[in-house]
């Protein structure tokens, strides 16, 4: 139980009518990388926002951590140490790096409330050294994101997860939008945080990347977990069968 | 390792995608171009001073007067503009959040009025003060902080309105800010029933007196200038203005942060107004009218953005500079005073125009 980082029970979100999500139970452990898939309108991205607190759910538990949780927005999920990449990127597009990295946490020199002093260097040089932890190259830190490809957008917003998360971090589509280089940096990227044991859910559509990356992969279908299987138990067949409902029924894995 | 290579990618390219950075392409600060502006309009008018009218715009020409500009000239081009260059720095920062204060020429004639009341001498010329608002309270000859607390108190009241409504009620700033407008000139005119009111104390009076209010219009500009780059307060105005989601996923409280800067602007407007009541010696409900416009021209003039995120306090003083010289200049060509009124109407459409042009082709990659 201990090696458990994050635990749903029965999470189920209804919007009026429409249930998003059902009964969804999912388990994350330490230094584990698993994929979600599924459609669109699968239930994928209500249930990242179940969890990172974006939205609150109508039914269910969340274990984080080895606590049981209820977070009351996003800030609390990333006080408590979950992480999000979102889809539509959380940046500021006329900061440069490092204040972005360090956006709403900055460190300071002097404590005056808001009129605190930053420092500058400080955060610098921990930006520079979380994009070589990251394996991130971003040709100019103090240039603006304004100045910035998709590709380095997103591998920015992916240090600044990398650099604060302690203990989870989630990805929303990280390469929906980018060109084959630019989604190869992405995976790199990701590579390099499951070579420093960090856990992450990565939400994708591309079959190529999950099982490149990943150790899990749950297929969500109609609001329901079809399907939950360790990456050397299936292939990108058995994956779109149970994606399209060609294949049904629960495949539980049976945790080891 | 990596089973694909794929460090190879990140460690061979530049940047991402192999993109590399050249760092001869990096763009102007936008302040360099206004200061460009400047000195070129500084160029033309003395170049036409001298053409047609055989005298410098800037150098000294008189013979009775040594040095060697024209110091008189150079005094008034700032002194001219530093009163709503005060207001102006306030401005600043709301834009930059990605707001915008329509008050706070209202606030300044408000302010003016009801500091005034608080600075004003008990006898002029042995009888007693004919204008004074609160000779029965006894309320005259106050020290000088008197009045100039409640002046920053007015100041105060009237931001923290402003950013209240506009950070919890969710109305647009332009709304807000309006109704501000209104009220506060209807406050000006109702505190004396229109009334000027007139002799202040000696100590109040310095405040304005000579180029003081430069050294207030400077001092102030670098005080703001400081924080807006080196405190928390100045990240989090650049972060709202330009991506008010990102920053609030951030963490950052984006109402409070509203708050505070509606409320400095406020002050500041209220600044503006002890100067320039004090160097009048008198307020009069109408003070102040369009001085909001000036404020947020010279904000713009000087490269700060209208969608927010970008600009600063010295691009807004250079902006400031701009409009000295141009009014001064046109009174040095001895061109008529409705000229400038339409000058100034073209410069800020075609200021807010280049910054157009210049994201547009930001955006293309130019």
């Amino acid at each position: 139980m201990s090696d458990i980082v994050l635990k749903t029970e029965n999470l189920t979100k209804h919007y009026g009518g429409v249930h998003a999500l059902q009964e969804a139970n999912f388990e994350l452990r330490k230094g584990e990388h698993v994929a979600i898939m599924g459609d669109n309108g699968a239930g994928k991205s209500t249930f990242v926002r179940q969890i990172t607190g974006v939205e609150q759910r109508t039914d269910g538990k969340i274990w984080f951590d080895g606590k049981e949780v209820n977070f009351a927005g996003p800030i609390e999920a990333r006080e408590a140490g979950i992480e999000t990449v979102f889809q539509n990127l959380a940046l500021a597009d006329d900061l440069d790096v490092p204040s972005n990295l360090f956006l709403g946490r900055e460190k300071v020199l002097f404590n005056l409330g808001p009129f605190s002093i930053l420092d500058r260097k400080a955060m610098r040089k921990a930006t520079e050294a979380a994009l070589v932890r990251t394996a991130v190259k971003i040709p100019n830190l103090s240039s603006t994101i304004r100045h910035m490809s998709g590709g380095q957008r997103q591998c920015v917003a992916i240090a600044r997860t990398a650099t604060f998360a302690s203990k989870l971090i989630i990805m929303d589509e990280p390469t929906a939008a980018l060109g084959v280089q630019e989604t190869a940096q992405v995976e790199n990227i990701i590579r390099t945080l499951k070579e420093n044991g960090e856990p992450l859910i990565l939400v994708s559509h591309n079959m190529r990347q999950v099982f490149d990356l990943v150790d899990r992969i749950v297929v969500f279908r109609r609001g329901k977990i079809v399907a939950n299987l360790r990456k050397q138990d299936t292939d990108g067949n058995d994956i779109v069968a149970y994606i399209t409902g060609a294949k049904t029924g629960q495949a539980e894995l049976q945790a080891a | 390792m990596r089973p694909d290579g794929g460090k190879d990618v990140s460690q061979t390219s530049h940047g991402i995608g192999g993109l590399s950075y050249d760092a001869k392409k990096r763009p102007w600060p936008a302040e360099f171009n206004v200061f460009l502006a400047l000195v070129i309009l500084v160029v033309a008018f003395e170049l036409i001073g001298r053409v047609f009218l055989g005298d410098s715009f800037l150098f000294n020409t008189r013979e009775n007067v040594s040095g060697l500009f024209n110091e008189q000239r150079l005094q008034i081009i700032i002194l001219q503009v530093s009163i709503v260059g005060i207001i102006a720095i306030g401005v600043t920062q709301v834009i930059i959040c990605g707001g915008i204060d329509l008050s706070s020429g209202s606030i300044v004639g408000a302010t003016a009025m009801i500091a005034m009341s608080f600075a004003q001498v008990a006898t002029v010329n042995g009888n007693p003060n004919p204008k004074a608002m609160f000779l029965a309270q006894g309320w005259t000859d106050l020290p000088v902080i008197v009045p100039l607390l409640v002046a920053i108190g007015c100041g105060l009241l009237a931001g923290l309105i402003n950013g209240f409504l506009i950070a919890y009620t969710r109305i647009p700033p332009f709304i807000a800010t309006l109704g501000m407008m209104v009220t506060a000139r209807g406050i000006a005119k109702w505190w004396s029933k229109g009334q000027p009111i007139s002799f202040p104390t000696e100590s109040f009076a310095a405040i304005g007196k000579g180029l003081m209010p430069v050294v207030i219009f400077i001092s102030l500009a670098l005080l703001f200038q400081l924080i807006l780059s080196y405190t928390k307060y100045g990240k989090h105005c650049y972060a709202i203005g330009s991506n008010e989601d990102a920053a609030r996923m951030s963490g950052i409280k984006i109402a409070n942060h509203k708050v505070l800067v509606y409320a400095i602007a406020g002050i500041l407007a209220s600044l503006a107004a002890v100067v320039l009541c004090s160097k009048n010696l008198t307020a009069q409900a109408g003070m102040g009218v369009m001085y909001e416009l000036d404020a947020i021209a010279m904000a713009v003039i000087g490269g700060v953005s209208l969608s927010g995120g970008r600009g600063s306090i010295i691009g807004t003083v250079i902006g400031s500079l701009i409009f000295g010289v141009i009014i001064s200049g046109f009174t040095f060509l001895r061109l008529d005073a409705y000229y400038q009124e339409m000058v100034k109407g073209v410069i800020i459409v075609g200021a807010v125009v280049l910054d157009q042009w210049r994201q547009r082709r930001r955006a293309i990659g130019a």
